[in-house]
């Protein structure tokens, strides 16, 4: 990587800085630019303390970096609490009629009077517009890159929208270079757009939100918790475009409910929530495994138990997605690490969840849901197949003897159709049944149902994803992750690399079924074993000894609400195998 | 022209003279009477006696979870709004662990036929107390009698604009086929409470007790459903006199109309087209001019 910078921006809630860094984070990314951002805020409306930081580099980049080249300041708090970050290369934006800066050593301060400039050019509202334009002139970035952003995206909003906006940003990006000129120096960090194709920027939750569009998911009923209510939001944006329902449900238990029926009635439907949202989600989870209803369900982690940390990032919930709810029945998990991953992966379920008739979980977390992105490659409807694994009108035609829902069959999987479509009738219950569908409460008919269903685990293994190897599989260290963490090891791994270490990396995005057989024949005779996991008792590490028998020689495990940094992996892998 | 046979379902595994069977005859008449196709019907349902209904009839059903029968009837008919969705559930089920769903659903205003087989008691799970059981009432668990107030389901549906609201009885077979086929041809949410006798466990609301005090509201001349202050002052009406009928009529437009989605015909009919979401690509780029995702193509 020869060019790189991180970018934190950090003020009150309500102060605009999600604006700030979703703008930059487009214009690098509009300028050929790598960018990934993340945030980091606090289960409030209004105050506090955000951040929204952003690494930029003319390599993929997957994480965020420890070291912070620009400071945007917004309230005094930014300032003090975040100097112990900054280098001596770095550049601190603040608002010098606002805040009283602290004695400068090292670093650079470069104060930009937003607050006056806004208030002159419009309302105090525009603030956040100066101090992104003195960025991309601190920057060398030019300005009308910042305005026809700025026309693009106000233009809705009106002429004077536009016209205040452009002044400020004009102002401040004057300011920014007058400043620069005058203290004779220039930023030396300078991220003029490159010669390189533009860049796509999604989150993960956009990714599996696409994914789902694609696949052709036609109902979406949700319960607003963070993270996953990205997904809800942008379901409900695409939803006239894409002919898809999307209901918001008065609970979880409803919106679970909702996705069975809408899937019983004939529509790929999918849910979204947070571990205790998929709590009160878990008896309908078992319905959609008792009557075979194939659903999708996406659980974004965050850290527990009960409410946690609301607005932070941990996966522990991977042992629960593979266990929740009562009884026995075949599920799949899925876990997608970038936002590439979910889009194919999201697809991918629902297919599985109709070919099998079973519900599928996609495991994402706040951090792979809330952080953007660059993508090298668009992503492909093309690569996307459909495959709905029903009755088609034909075979409904030629079907002589009364349908049954839960024939039993050689594979376990019995033939699926949808009621209203013909003659034949549908019937579905959650209590044990025979194979038309109604109760029953023999003990050889409960035996030949259950086991019925279990059989489509076996099934399930001819589709199963084995784990993603990264580097060569002879190193003497593998390090195992699954997940969200696909891009922070991934990076660090590199890193590793580079300095000579003998390292190669092993990816999970599915979980269960497990693939044990493929994990047995790649992980025979290794020397060293790490798992990393942002969770505290390595729940993957867990489940590899119990489906495998094998060991892992080092946990490293992190569950503080924040995502691994990659500086702290290096150094602690590189502790680990010395 | 269908025949009684053509709705027969397996055999019903009801108490003797259980209030269910008036209950199954009248949904089985209504049906005739509206020559409703069985492939063409969806029973969705709970769990209780009054959820096994739809088996004891011949076509298409979800029978679900306790409480949760409202929601996936809602997203059924969502999926696909050519299907008559006829909803059956018990006291305890719509009102007390369902209830939040009944009250939601009564917002949507889905065309879902609603009806509750409303014995005042948990007969299931051997005789509790149920939300609409009477004060006084004694069980094993509510052994100094019921002290709570009995939930209303008729004041409250008509305190929410719920748009067809009527009341039944279990033991008057003819008059509720006929509120029954007046909730499936009303578009809308149609909350039809049935008062059933349990034999069993409810010794006191028994056909004898309801014989001597059901009247209907169209004795009342003065009556009109589409008044709500009269609506709400006969579904307080309780004791040595209880009308039966339709009490309210707001009709309203249906959560199916207000969705845009859903003129394009039901879900499950429209096509899936992974490429249509090229369309939207342009958005993650900011980049107007430029389109690399169409490149090669």
């Amino acid at each position: 990587m020869d060019k790189e910078l991180t970018i934190k921006i950090g003020g009150e809630a309500g102060q605009g800085l999600v604006t700030i860094g979703s703008v930059l984070s487009n214009l690098f990314s509009r300028g050929g630019w790598y960018v990934f951002s993340s945030q980091d805020y606090e289960s409030r409306i209004r105050g506090g303390h955000n951040i929204f930081q952003m690494r930029i580099a003319d390599d993929p980049i997957w994480a965020m970096s420890d070291r912070v080249d620009v400071l945007i300041a917004l309230d005094r708090e930014t300032l003090y609490l975040h100097l112990p970050e900054l280098h001596d290369n770095s550049v601190v934006i603040y608002d010098g009629e606002k805040i009283q800066a602290p004695p400068s050593g090292k670093v650079k301060l470069m104060s930009v009077p937003m607050d006056r400039i806004a208030r002159e050019s419009g309302g105090p509202i525009l603030a956040n517009t100066v101090a992104l334009a003195a960025t991309v002139g601190l920057l060398g970035y030019e300005i009308k890159y910042l305005e026809d952003y700025l026309r693009l995206t106000f233009g809705k909003k009106g002429e004077q929208i536009i016209r205040e906006n452009t002044q400020a940003a004009r102002r401040g990006h004057e300011e920014a270079l007058r400043i620069c000129r005058e203290k004779r120096e220039v930023c030396p960090f300078q991220v003029r757009p490159l010669d390189a194709p533009t860049k796509m920027l999604v989150s993960g939750n956009e990714g599996v939100a696409l994914g789902a569009l694609a696949a052709g998911c036609k109902f979406y009923s949700g319960y607003p918790m963070t993270p996953s209510t990205g997904i809800l939001t942008y379901m409900a944006s695409k939803a006239d475009q894409f002919g898809v329902v999307v209901e918001q449900a008065e609970d979880e238990i409803a919106a679970i409910n909702m996705v069975i029926g809408a899937s019983f009635a004939g529509a790929r439907a999918m849910t979204a929530t947070s571990g205790g949202g998929f709590d009160l989600m878990t008896e309908g989870f078992s319905l959609a495994g008792m009557t075979e209803t194939p659903i999708v369900v996406v659980l974004g982690q965050r850290p527990g138990p009960a409410t946690g940390l609301p607005t932070r990032t941990e996966q522990a919930e991977l042992q629960y997605a593979i266990h929740a709810s009562h009884g026995e029945f075949p599920r799949m998990v899925l876990a997608p690490g970038t936002p590439e991953q979910a889009f194919y992966l999201t697809a991918h379920a629902f297919n599985q969840a109709e070919k099998y008739q079973i519900p599928v979980i996609i495991l994402t977390d706040q951090y792979l849901a809330d952080s953007y992105f660059s993508l090298d490659r668009p992503l492909d409807p093309d690569k996307i197949t459909i495959d709905r694994c029903l009755l088609s009108e034909e075979e409904l035609g030629r079907m002589k003897e009364e349908y049954r829902r839960y024939a039993l069959s050689e594979t376990g999987i019995s033939p699926r159709t949808i009621p209203g479509q013909s003659r034949h009738l549908v019937m579905a219950d959650s209590d044990e049944h025979d194979e038309y569908g109604h109760i029953i409460e023999d003990r050889e008919t409960r035996s030949r149902q259950a086991a019925k269903r279990m059989k489509k685990e076996q099934m399930m293994e001819q589709d199963i994803l084995p784990p993603n190897i990264y580097g060569h599989l002879k190193a003497k260290n593998i390090i195992i992750c699954w997940g969200s963490t696909w891009g922070i090891v991934h990076e660090t791994m590199k890193k590793l690399h580079d300095e000579g270490e003998d390292v190669a990396m092993l990816h999970f995005t599915q979980i269960w079924p497990f693939p044990s057989r493929q994990v047995k024949d790649l992980l025979r005779d290794r020397d060293e074993l790490i798992c990393i996991e942002n969770n505290a008792t390595g729940q993957l590490a867990s489940i590899i000894r119990e489906k495998t028998g094998m060991a892992m020689d080092e946990k490293i495990l992190q569950a503080d609400g924040r995502p691994f940094s990659v500086q702290y992996l290096f150094e602690t892998v590189q502790e680990v195998i010395r | 022209m269908l025949t009684r046979d053509d709705y027969q379902g397996t055999k019903e595994a009801w108490c003797p003279g259980c209030g269910n069977f008036g209950i199954l005859n009248a949904v089985k008449k209504a049906l005739l009477d509206l020559q409703l196709p069985p492939e063409k019907i969806l029973m969705v349902s709970g769990i209780g006696q009054a959820s096994k209904l739809p088996h004891y009839l011949r076509c298409n059903f979800f029978n679900g979870l306790h409480g949760r029968a409202l929601p996936v009837a809602l997203a059924a008919k969502l999926a696909n709004p050519e299907m008559t969705v006829i909803v059956h559930n018990g006291d305890g089920d719509c009102y007390g662990e369902g209830g939040n769903h009944f009250l939601h659903n009564i917002r949507r205003n889905p065309d879902i036929t609603c009806i509750v087989h409303d014995n005042k008691v948990y007969g299931l799970t051997k005789g509790q107390a149920s939300p609409t059981s009477d004060k006084g009432f004694t069980t094993k668990v509510q052994t100094h009698g019921v002290f709570n107030e009995p939930f209303n389901p008729l004041a409250i549906a008509i305190s929410m604009n719920c748009s067809f609201v009527a009341r039944g009885y279990a033991g008057d077979l003819s008059y509720l086929a006929e509120l029954i086929k007046k909730g499936i041809q009303h578009k809308g949410f149609s909350l039809i409470d049935v008062l059933q006798p349990c034999p069993t466990f409810n010794h006191v609301n028994t056909f004898r007790w309801y014989q001597e005090r059901v009247y209907h509201l169209e004795e009342d001349k003065e009556f009109d459903p589409g008044n709500p202050l009269k609506a709400f002052y006969k579904a307080r009406e309780w004791g040595d006199r209880i009308p039966l009928g339709v009490f309210y009529l707001h009709p309203r437009p249906t959560i199916e109309e207000n969705i845009p989605a859903l003129q394009a015909g039901p879900l499950y009919r429209q096509k899936i087209q992974p490429n249509r979401i090229l369309d939207i690509m342009e958005e993650f780029y900011a980049s107007p001019g430029e389109k690399p995702w169409l490149r090669g193509r």
